[in-house]
């Protein structure tokens, strides 16, 4: 410090100067250590591709025949596409129920219910983020699966015979814990996280454009159409987006719920399985060979999908964050 | 704002009386009331099943008894105690390695980083990271230190490491962010460094929200069970030693019972399931309550 009190006044501290050459060891040293746990992101994203990588080349050199086929019975068969099949149908079931409640709750905190009255409303949604999966996952099983059941068995005899609704939704082996339980725990799990993310973007239209609606005599809806939704598409996109990579990757509470069995079928009361439910059900079986290389592997598949998924995600939620900033 | 005002002043409202506009508008507002509605049927069910299923199988024993006993063994032997303190060990040793790293890597990317490309990057892929499965840190953990060192709470504690530190990072770089500048250059212009500013005025002044932010990463881990099962794999004793051996948490306790047919283990399953919700509850008020009284500081 005594270094610097004798600085020429010219130049100033932070500028190139040969005062930069100066600075104490402690505060290199501090920038150093900075600089390397933000690194630390990094290197661990790289170390775990390379790991997986490494670890499911048995499985990956078995070829394309062996990776792109659906059954994955832990003995000879290490299929992906069930277990894929599996993930994408019941994260597709979470988004589609659970976006438009999930956008409808950050209307209604943004436009309908006064800001200060929006506090205790958010505290309510962030509870259900604050629920473990592990949680959604024993109520799903204990309670909903056997009572889902029953719904889904007077479902299925209510369609039997019409053509769509019958392959979708009937079917001789429907039961409680399938696709469909799987789809609706994902709901209820990844609304509080769109729900955040889309009441931020909201948060951010210009409130003269909400009134400049208002003026020209629009109704609230009306002014949600026409001021909030054109300026928040991009950010509401990219939210639902991070919930649907939220749903991809959530593993125990749809293991719990979704069936344990690996099928590509049309009907949605069926079991099934997806790619984090047979790494967290099977890895305990899989002592060494083909079988735990086929579940890391597995588990590189997930890992890149939900990058590549989280990656168009932050893209338009920034996009649209930089947009309100207005840079 | 749609009323304009009479003559004598009384609010004059210009829309359409009625109509389809209004109508839709209407229908519109109770379906938003109504997605709100429809997430608190869940949350209701869940907790009010949770408390009444959890507060059957808790008492005293359950929480501090040592011994986890079989699937078949009715609710009444044996506890929870061991995942009780492995869950609190593991979570608490995760904190320690990822609350500290977050953080700094939140300095980086606010006090040094600026504009440049690698703080953009680190800044773009951290929130990207948030989104990585916890499963896959299970067995990222699993790769790099269980098969070489074999199983202990400590290799959990990694791997929920690696959870958390993405998002210890974004809460307080936003926290960090909304420290006034002018804060920085009046300890500058007292000719301090960049490293005792940061440390001792602009940390400080952020630290209430830093707080709360890592206490929900906290929260969020604590209830984290897959990057469990490939790291600590599972005991029914206590094992007081983090750093080596098979351990078990509750959350683990829950996914194995809720499996079991056994009404027992099913009991167990939601006496742990209250046990840590509980937890994870309190961490979240804790967390609020920092934040409310953070907010009426700044204000």
């Amino acid at each position: 410090m005594s270094t610097v009190t004798k600085a020429d006044p010219a130049t100033p501290a932070g500028s190139a100067s040969p005062l930069h050459h100066r600075r104490p060891l402690g505060d290199r040293g501090f920038q150093i250590l900075a600089l390397s746990a933000g690194l630390l992101v990094l290197v661990i994203l790289v170390l775990i591709t390379v790991t997986t990588a490494q670890q499911s080349t048995t499985w990956f050199s078995g070829g394309f025949k062996d990776i792109f086929q659906v059954a994955f019975d832990g003995n000879t068969r290490f299929g992906a596409m069930g277990v894929l099949y599996g993930t994408v149908v019941s994260s597709a079931i979470g988004i589609i129920i659970g976006v438009p409640v999930s956008v409808g709750i950050a209307l209604l905190l943004t436009q309908v219910v006064p800001a200060r009255w929006a506090r205790p409303f958010v505290y309510v949604i962030d509870l259900l983020a604050v629920v473990p999966s592990v949680v959604w996952g024993l109520w799903g099983i204990i309670v909903l699966v056997p009572w889902l059941q029953k719904i889904y068995l007077d479902i299925a005899s209510g369609v039997n015979g019409i053509p769509v609704l019958d392959s979708l939704f009937g079917g001789p082996n429907v039961t409680g814990a399938s696709f469909f339980t799987a789809g609706l725990i994902l709901a209820i799990m990844i609304t509080p996280i769109i729900t955040s993310l889309s009441r931020e973007v909201i948060a951010t239209v210009p409130t003269i454009d909400k009134e400049g609606a208002y003026a020209l005599g629009a109704t609230r809806w009306e002014m949600i159409r026409g001021a909030v939704w054109p300026h928040s598409k991009g950010g509401v996109t990219g939210s639902v987006l991070v919930g649907f990579g939220r749903a991809l990757g959530e593993t125990i509470a749809v293991a719990l719920v979704i069936g344990d069995s690996v099928e590509v079928t049309p009907h949605l009361f069926y079991s099934g399985h997806s790619i984090a439910a047979i790494i967290a059900l099977q890895f305990g079986e899989a002592n060494g060979g083909e079988f735990r290389s086929a579940l890391i592997g597995l588990g590189l598949f997930l890992f890149v999908l939900t990058i590549l998924v989280n990656l168009v995600a932050r893209w338009f939620v920034e996009r649209s964050a930089r947009r309100a900033r207005g840079d | 704002m749609t009323a304009a005002s009479d003559s004598l002043g009384q609010p004059v409202d210009l829309r359409e009386p009625g109509g389809w506009r209004r109508s839709k508008n209407q229908i519109m507002t109770v379906l938003m009331w109504l997605a709100f509605v429809i997430v608190l049927i869940p949350l209701g069910f869940v907790l009010v099943t949770l408390v009444a299923k959890g507060a059957d199988a808790i008492s005293w024993q359950f929480l501090t008894n040592s011994t986890i006993p079989p699937n078949v063994v009715p609710l009444g032997v044996g506890g929870m105690g061991a995942a009780v303190v492995g869950t609190l060990e593991i979570t608490g040793f995760a904190t320690v390695l990822a609350v500290p790293l977050g953080v700094l890597g939140a300095i980086y990317l606010n006090e040094y980083g600026g504009n440049g490309i690698l703080a953009r990057l680190i800044s773009f892929m951290s929130s990207v990271m948030t989104g990585v499965p916890s499963i896959v840190m299970g067995l990222f953990i699993y790769i790099i230190w269980v098969l070489h060192f074999g199983y202990s709470g400590m290799a959990g504690s990694f791997a929920l490491a690696c959870l958390m530190l993405p998002i210890v990072i974004r809460s307080s770089y936003e926290m960090l962010r909304l420290v006034p500048n002018s804060l920085r250059e009046g300890s500058y212009a007292l000719g301090a460094t960049k490293a005792r500013v940061t440390l001792t005025v602009v940390l400080p002044a952020a630290l209430s929200g830093i707080v709360s932010g890592a206490l929900l990463a906290v929260a969020r881990a604590a209830g984290e069970t897959a990057p469990l099962i490939f790291t600590i794999l599972t005991v029914e004793q206590t094992n007081p030693n983090l750093f080596s051996g098979p351990d078990t948490s509750l959350p683990l306790q829950i996914f194995s019972n809720a499996q079991s047919a056994y009404t027992g283990a099913n009991a167990r399953a939601w006496g742990a399931a209250l046990t840590l919700v509980a937890i994870t509850f309190i961490l979240m008020i804790v967390a609020r309550i920092i934040t409310a009284l953070f907010t009426r500081n700044t204000r």
